[in-house]
């Protein structure tokens, strides 16, 4: 092993580059916590522990920025664009893996391209087409472009999923007589489980986070994500640091639970989509 | 797919259309030729904005990626254990999180009384104290290190996946030779994580150029223009300002532009 080769004072250097890159990372975090549990109104002292910390903050919080209709509207969002998106990306990533599709190769073109648009290069005509389908201001008008808009890296992420499990099991599978639907549902769909679990958990973390639709779509903060709905929160709390910030970490909370729980799946199956 | 048609393709086909008019959203549209996409390039505040994402790179991009070779190759020393799963853990942490929580917490990190002219007063430099987000020189870089810490995470830990993947015979191989640690990292690290490298460049330049949530809520463009973006100056445009057309032939300019950076990138990462 190198470790061997390397000297202590190489060993103290590493670790404290390590740890300063840690602390970097979660101060902004901690700082976000001190804050939270300073008395209202006040100007918190920057990064330090207050004398009498103010835990009911969060209870204020919750109710000021009207978190609990949010945090539904978010799973209500979150069921209407999850489900479906993953459905018809494991269909279509399929199909295009597997099958001879007619024009499959512009079909896929046009989705890698679609990987790089920007979000905010659509929300213009989006804006005047919901209005025409009287859509603009229910969660509808943010769960159907975000199904559309995920397509892409959707279909991109299942498609080199199946691309990479191994076409002699199809084989065997027609040797004996099945069809092309049992095909899927008794080999490939439990075999493509871990990359569906993955895309998931991606998706959620995506709609939960997703700020610019709700803002834009969504006139009452109420029906936004939680995401959304802090950008409302902080217009009217802006100078109230200590409420913000206790807001914002209810709303990471999910969040950074989310991937904690899911934290080795989810890390492992990362980085095996993206490197294929 | 039909989605994917109505609520993407069609949408950009109707900003590229719209792009050539005048609207304010409620009237008649009237045609405007070329006009809106001439203003890209002579209208300051738009052609400044489009200078500011590419000067993100710098800091979504170009830091992180750098300091994610830093931290992989350190990590790839350390023997595997709860210091080197806390490490990868902590550093990915600000990815999971909604960038406008990244936004707030900056936000207050920055703020006159905030964390960071804490920390520089109590190591006697003071006088550097300032409300960065509201100075001229800063507010752009101070914008720019929200955008490392929330891509530092994401670097290191594909480019740790990419070092685990290559042979470790090369590593002692180059130790024989009598290869220090940079030689290693020349010759060994960097040629192995080609492939990981392209994918980091290619998320990050995309996030740098297509920025707006932690703008939005840190500067909302300000001070003056100097942190303005595309993405938040299409948003302005659009339900501010009502000029359509502007805002739609400067989203139809941002996505060439994100095309256009990210090909030849790819193009790197295919050849062998």
């Amino acid at each position: 092993m190198s470790s061997t080769a390397t000297s202590r004072g190489d060993r103290v250097t590493r670790t404290a580059v390590l740890l300063a890159m840690m602390v970097f990372a979660i101060v902004p975090l901690l700082s976000m916590f001190t804050a939270a549990l300073a008395p209202q109104g006040s100007t918190p002292p920057g990064f330090s522990w207050p004398a009498h910390p103010h835990w009911g903050n969060f209870a204020a919080a919750w109710s000021a920025a009207n978190l609990l209709p949010l945090f539904r509207s978010s799973v209500l969002i979150v069921f209407g664009v999850v489900p479906v998106s993953v459905a018809m990306a494991t269909v279509a990533g399929y199909a295009l893996a597997q099958f001879r599709v007619p024009a499959g190769k512009i079909i896929y073109a046009l989705l890698v391209a679609g990987l790089t648009i920007p979000f905010e290069s659509l929300i213009t005509p989006l804006y005047y087409d919901l209005q025409g389908f009287g859509l603009l201001g229910s969660q509808l008008a943010v769960i159907l472009p975000l199904i559309g808009l995920f397509m892409p890296f959707g279909v991109f992420w299942m498609r080199a999923h199946f691309l990479s499990t191994e076409t002699a099991l199809t084989e065997a599978g027609k040797l004996d007589g099945a069809s092309d639907w049992q095909i899927f549902r008794r080999i490939h769909f439990p075999l493509a489980r871990p990359a569906i679990s993955a895309l998931c958990i991606l998706l959620f973390l995506a709609t939960w986070n997703q700020y610019l639709l709700p803002l834009v779509f969504i006139d009452d903060p109420a029906k936004r994500t939680v995401a959304g709905g802090l950008g409302a929160f902080q217009g009217q709390y802006g100078t109230n640091t200590a409420l913000l910030c206790a807001g914002s970490l209810l709303i990471i909370a999910p969040s950074l639970l989310v991937f904690l729980v899911f934290q080795r799946s989810f890390v492992k199956a990362l980085l095996q989509g993206a490197i294929r | 797919m039909l989605c994917y048609g109505a609520f993407v393709l069609y949408p950009l086909g109707q900003s590229i259309q719209y792009s050539f008019y005048n609207w304010d959203g409620i009237g008649t549209a009237t045609p405007a030729g070329l006009g809106n996409w001439r203003a890209i390039f002579t209208q300051p505040e738009l052609l400044s904005s489009i200078v500011h994402a590419f000067m993100l790179i710098i800091f979504y991009t170009v830091i992180p990626v750098g300091l994610g070779l830093v931290a992989a190759s350190l990590i790839r020393e350390l023997r595997p254990g709860l210091f080197s799963t806390a490490a990868r853990t902590i550093l990915f942490v600000p990815q999971v999180l909604p960038l406008v929580a990244a936004g707030v917490a900056w936000t207050w990190m920055y703020s006159s009384g905030g964390t960071v002219n804490q920390v520089l007063s109590d190591i006697g430099l003071g006088r550097w104290t300032r409300a960065w987000l509201g100075d001229f020189t800063f507010a752009l870089p101070a914008v720019g290190v929200i955008g490392v810490w929330v891509m530092l995470g994401f670097c290191t830990l594909l480019l740790v996946s990419g070092i685990g993947k290559i042979d470790p015979s090369l590593y002692e191989a180059a130790l024989l030779d009598g290869a220090g640690r940079m030689q290693q990292f020349r010759a060994v690290t960097l040629p192995g994580l080609r492939q990981e490298l392209v994918v980091c460049t290619t998320f990050t330049v995309i996030a740098a150029l297509a920025s707006f949530d932690v703008i939005q809520v840190s500067t909302q463009g300000g001070p003056g223009y100097q942190t303005m973006v595309p993405g938040v100056e299409i948003y302005r445009l659009t339900f501010l300002d009502q000029r359509l057309g502007q805002a739609s032939a400067l989203a139809v300019f941002l996505t060439a532009l994100v095309l256009l950076v990210i090909w030849p990138i790819q193009r790197l990462g295919r050849r062998k």
